[in-house]
């Protein structure tokens, strides 16, 4: 398997259906055949994102596999965006239960702050529009929690930054 | 280190500002943290958590460019685990002892006000790291800042004994506002070098937004205090702090050098 591939193919340990080139992380993978090595630049979803360290673990792991010495640096800018999430992982995301994120053009056209949000989030599970928010904040900084008022499942949502 | 002209070298005057913006994120990140299992329902525990998870990435990053512009090569954890009281240099506001959620809600409020028209300002700083790292931490504060404003507005426009204690919350912050937006000798340095922004230049927009919160929460926003905090620029501290390192860092000071 080519290494770049490899690496392209390797889960988020948080939402396992995701790769990382699926979310958008993977910003650039260098090879350099003849010295073995192979530099990849990812960028962090969350300043504080814990599933880091062990992306970057994998990502070691997988090239050394394919007798590569992988070199994982982080690139900060430009700042990730859930815009940069692919169509292909948005569907898997809603497949694996979770609403993908919106647009973020749709989110900076709304006031921000001073109303309770009521956005328009679909129902992974049943389709249905009619959901609302329990929590701005999941089980990992990247989701926020929603029930649905149909099917009455709660469900993550995956934020929109 | 001072030059020959009496001002801070720029690379020294970015790295001293990079250790104050760390510091305060880096001390209201252990604040945050002691929600955990204390907050008044699970999903604010993991919301605090998420929040105080946030500020403590940030920290990370601001440390380790202070690290490696000082010239002392001092990682973030050297400078997280290994620095005494007075060579911290946040503001008091984010040192003091955890409370009601009430009073969180304000301090957030406030504090999130503050760091959203900080790293807006700072995206296009001189220093490319700083810029990175405020691209990505503006996104994430807009998020807090939304937070502790929709708090704010159930808290002060729910019930008598809510709106009550929010109102209380907002009097016993208020005297640790001022200290966020003021300028210093390391902010102006740093502000003149391009890298950084002047702390006073982000009072209207903050104290705007806030102002707004307030007044739509049906709440009062308190006349200037009496009294003001300061000192925390220049490592001069309030009784919390002391406790607060005790915790953070005894584990790295009891096992220097450990690694999982």
């Amino acid at each position: 398997m080519d290494v770049r591939a490899a690496i392209a193919a390797v889960p988020d340990p948080e939402v396992p259906v995701l790769t990382i080139e699926d979310l958008g992380i993977l910003r650039d993978v260098v090879v350099d055949e003849p010295a073995r090595t192979v530099t990849v630049f990812v960028t962090p979803t969350y300043s504080g994102c814990p599933a880091m360290d062990a992306i970057r673990q994998h990502i070691e792991h997988v090239a050394r596999r394919l007798g590569f010495a992988a070199r994982v640096q982080t690139r900060l800018s430009p700042a990730w965006s859930t815009d940069w999430m692919s169509a292909a992982g948005r569907d898997k995301l809603r497949e694996f239960g979770i609403a993908p994120p919106g647009q973020r053009s749709e989110v900076a056209s709304q006031p921000v702050g001073l109303s309770l949000m009521a956005r328009r989030v679909t129902c992974p599970l049943c389709g249905s529009d009619d959901t609302q928010e329990i929590s701005r904040f999941g089980s990992t900084a990247c989701k926020a929690l929603r029930r649905c008022n149909e099917c009455r499942e709660p469900f993550d949502e995956f934020k929109t930054i | 280190m001072i030059g020959a002209a009496g001002k801070l070298e720029t690379a020294e005057a970015t790295a001293a500002y990079c250790l104050q913006l760390g510091d305060d994120a880096l001390i209201y990140g252990q604040r945050l943290g002691e929600w955990i299992s204390r907050a008044p329902q699970i999903e604010e525990d993991m919301a605090l958590a998420n929040i105080g998870l946030d500020l403590v990435g940030q920290a990370r990053l601001l440390l380790t460019r202070a690290g490696e512009l000082d010239g002392t090569g001092r990682s973030e954890d050297d400078l997280a685990y290994f620095r005494d009281e007075r060579h911290f240099h946040n503001v008091h506001l984010v040192e003091q002892e955890r409370s009601d959620f009430g009073f969180e809600m304000a301090r957030m409020l406030w504090f999130a006000a503050y760091q959203c028209e900080l790293y807006a300002a700072l995206v296009t700083s001189s220093d490319e790291t700083l810029a990175g790292v405020a691209a990505k931490a503006v996104k994430e504060v807009d998020y807090h800042r939304d937070h502790a404003s929709q708090w704010v507005l159930r808290l002060g426009d729910g019930t008598s004994e809510s709106h009550r204690r929010m109102q209380e919350a907002l009097e016993r912050v208020a005297p640790y506002v001022r200290e966020l937006f003021e300028d210093d000798a390391v902010s102006v340095a740093a502000s003149d070098g391009g890298a950084g922004i002047l702390p006073s230049s982000l009072w209207d927009n903050a104290s705007g937004h806030v102002s707004r919160v307030v007044v739509q929460a049906t709440l009062t926003l308190p006349a200037d205090a009496t009294w003001r905090s300061r000192g925390g620029r220049e490592g001069i501290h309030s009784r919390p702090i002391g406790y607060l390192l005790a915790e953070m860092q005894h584990i790295a000071r009891s096992h220097p050098g450990a690694t999982w």
